[in-house]
């Protein structure tokens, strides 16, 4: 088997880590990896589509297992819109296969560049998480390889414990083989979409809150540097009759993303021009700009694909944010403590000279994996740009960031957390649930032998 | 397998940079191993004596507050055993962005005296053990596309003169091995720096022997300047600057006078 020694990145360019890469094509080479680190004495992780913005899919030193090459969709079933995949299949592949039949999956991340297997072992959630739950709700079976290379099988009613706990695991306990997934019926290849602003952080909570019964996605823009103008994004299904076209509007050159700017500039060339603006100034200008924008309400409909996956708009657009990259530190608060805690973390930042770039919010409700990072309440992700001059100003922040947000009962989440230590990981998931946790990972996996940098930051004792 | 991890985990706000120093408690290579603690860096420290090294070890771990610094005891003539401890090195410090050649021996045989075996040990350690070593790590680094080498030769390398014909050629060699790597390497974007001090106060210089201490620096200003040329990814380094002229000067005088000369 060949490695090739690498010098892999976070998806934020703010981390670098070597490993031996190894590209399994079947589930004999992922076997053959495992007999080899243990030989060698090294251990393994799994990487997908290398988009987490921390250490998830790192593994300095060690095996990293790049499932890219394992991406064949396996089986499509169109009329009861169930699909069995590799892991390495991205959820690119999978709108594209499956929406021309009149589906979409039930839960997208921000990118369509991320893999089934990423998504499962993150338990990733969309713009919809309040209605739909995470990634792993729409999981009707998965099979996955222990580090012993013996075959697990695993369904909510099969092997109930594994399932909770490999779906939202980041790839500690096995390694995904192939992954069934339930998709959603279609009427049309557009939304509805509703676009109104936010005058306050209170404001923008409350349209959140009340707007999530009413529809199938809602999202928030915060801008962070004035602290509290936003703008919101709700969006409905069309239902059928809605769409005149649906036959249209569900094939892929009609979703498909421009990759020109106004028909001429080409938007790969793009974050090259955003760099100059990656500054506090600059940022403050943007986001008034886009606030001032924003002030008409509208409605309007728009192709699933874009709606969903804005990171994607703009190519390449982390690599704006300079040598140093970025980081992104997503909090997951109870609906009752958000306000307090969050207007306490933005004044703070804005007091310490730190502003976030970019503040997301999402309404979210909890769900019944192990590792779960969602509860009923609101989550808000805020884009640090690194310098080398602000990374220990950064870092205290952040670790007050940690303290309030512990103290209001919050969660985080590890595809996004990059400086979460042991201890406040303890802290909230608690006790009881890392050792379960623990010993299920000594059960599947008594000799450590799957272990990543998060691993070792995070779960290890 | 028990976790082996016990330096802290390198995250975007607190960025390790990895590295390993052969020979690391010599008088250079200890300097350099505090001088890379005090500047951030996580390291494996290798060298025969593991008394020594675990001293050296708490000394810089104890100055920077965590545990930054990991010895190894290991031989650099133990061939065999290099590409083994390398890839258990490399996994417990989670990377490697750094690599130091420090070890190195000198004998001082008498001015008519010939002694193979004193040779033959500065072969080893001086060139044989740094060839082991890099044969591992210049592919790993060729294959990230990044790394930096660092190589401890010596200005005892640039001519062969009449006073140490065994230590002269052992430099030699490693200085052309160095060039060598330099020119496979640096296409491929990795920087290998060659150092070469004059005379630095060390235990070498109090050996029976050693010739008269002229021009000397200090191990920490060795150090420095060594870190120097880390910083600004330099390619060859005299220690100190002026031994630079000098062997511009020595490289040049013509045989037929060489022979003659005295030093």
């Amino acid at each position: 088997m060949t490695s090739d020694f690498t010098q892999l990145e976070n998806f934020g360019h703010s981390l670098k880590s070597p490993s031996y890469v190894i590209q399994p094509h079947t589930a004999e080479d992922i076997h053959q990896a495992f007999r080899y680190a243990r030989k060698a004495g090294l251990t393994v992780a799994a990487r997908g589509g290398g988009r987490s913005y921390n250490d998830a899919a790192l593994n300095g030193g060690g095996i990293i297992l790049d499932s890219s090459v394992m991406n064949r969709i396996l089986k499509w079933d169109k009329v009861k819109g169930r699909v069995v995949c590799e892991p390495g299949v991205t959820l690119q592949q999978l709108w594209q296969r499956v929406l021309p039949d009149g589906w979409w999956p039930p839960v997208v991340s921000g990118t369509m560049f991320t893999t089934l297997g990423g998504c499962l072992a993150a338990n990733i959630h969309g713009k919809n998480n309040f209605r739909m739950g995470p990634i792993g709700e729409h999981v009707l079976e998965f099979t996955a390889m222990l580090p012993s290379g013996a075959r697990v099988l695993c369904s909510p009613s099969r092997n109930a414990d594994l399932f909770h706990s490999m779906i939202g695991g980041f790839g500690l306990l096995g390694i995904f083989l192939s992954i069934t997934l339930q998709m959603k019926k279609m009427q049309s290849g557009l939304l509805e979409v509703h676009a109104w602003p936010t005058r306050t952080l209170k404001d923008q909570l409350t349209s959140l809150e009340q707007g999530a019964p009413r529809f199938d996605y809602i999202v928030g823009w915060l801008d962070t540097v004035t602290i509290g103008h936003g703008q919101i994004h709700a969006a409905n299904y069309l239902h059928s009759g809605q769409d005149p076209e649906p036959q249209k509007t569900m094939q892929l050159s009609y979703q498909n993303l421009p990759s020109r700017l106004f028909g001429v500039f080409p938007k790969s060339l793009l974050h090259y021009f955003m760099t100059p603006f990656m500054t506090n100034i600059g940022v403050w200008g943007i986001n008034t700009a886009k606030y001032v924008a924003s002030l008409r309400s509208h409605t309007f409909r728009q192709p699933h694909a874009a709606f969903h996956f804005l990171l994607d708009y703009v190519p390449f657009w982390e690599q704006s944010y300079g040598r140093a990259g970025l980081i992104q530190y997503q909090s997951f608060l109870p609906k009752e403590t958000a306000l307090a805690a969050w207007t306490e973390m933005l004044a703070l930042a804005k007091a310490r000279g730190l502003p976030a770039y970019l503040g997301v919010t999402k309404r979210h409700r909890p769900d019944k994996f192990l590792l779960t990072h969602a509860l009923d309440g609101f989550s808000l992700a805020l884009d640090f740009k690194v310098t080398d001059s602000n990374r220990s100003r950064l870092s205290a922040l952040l670790q007050e960031f940690d303290r309030i947000v512990l103290n209001a009962g919050g969660r985080f989440y590890f595809a996004k957390n990059s400086e979460t230590t042991k201890a406040t990981a303890q802290k909230f998931y608690g006790k009881q649930t890392l050792s379960k946790f623990l010993k299920l990972k000594k059960r599947c996996d008594p000799q450590r032998i799957l272990q990543s940098d998060l691993y070792r930051r995070v779960f290890a004792e | 397998m028990t976790d082996p991890y016990k330096i802290p985990p390198s995250t975007p706000l607190k960025p390790r940079k990895r590295t390993i120093v052969i020979g690391a408690t010599g008088g250079i290579g200890a300097a350099l191993a505090r001088k890379l603690g005090a500047q951030g860096f996580s390291m494996a420290l290798v060298d025969r004596e593991l008394k020594s090294l675990q001293v050296l070890c708490d000394e810089i771990n104890k100055q920077a507050g965590e545990t930054v610094a990991l010895p190894y005891a290991q031989d650099v003539t133990e061939y065999k055993s290099i590409s083994h401890s390398l890839s258990k090195i490399i996994a417990e410090l989670g990377g490697l962005e750094l690599f130091i050649y420090v070890a190195g021996v000198i004998y001082f045989p008498g001015p008519e005296e010939y002694n193979f075996q004193q040779d033959l040990k500065m072969v080893e350690v001086n060139l044989l053990g740094g060839m082991a070593w890099l044969s591992e790590v210049a592919p790993l680094f060729q294959a990230a596309k990044s790394g930096q080498i660092v190589g401890v030769s010596s200005v005892a390398g640039d001519r062969g003169r009449i006073g140490n014909p065994g230590y002269n050629a052992s430099k030699a060699a490693f200085t052309s091995y160095l060039e060598s790597l330099r020119n496979r390497l640096t296409r491929h974007g990795v920087n290998v720096i060659t150092i070469k001090p004059g005379m630095v106060r060390t235990s070498m210089l109090t050996l029976p022997g050693a010739p008269r201490p002229v021009l000397t620096v200090s191990a920490e200003q060795a150090a420095d300047r060594i870190w120097k040329a880390i910083r600004k990814r330099q390619q060859v380094v005299y220690v100190a600057g002026i031994w630079h002229w000098i062997m511009l000067v020595i490289r040049h005088i013509p045989s037929f006078l060489f022979r003659r000369v005295s030093f």
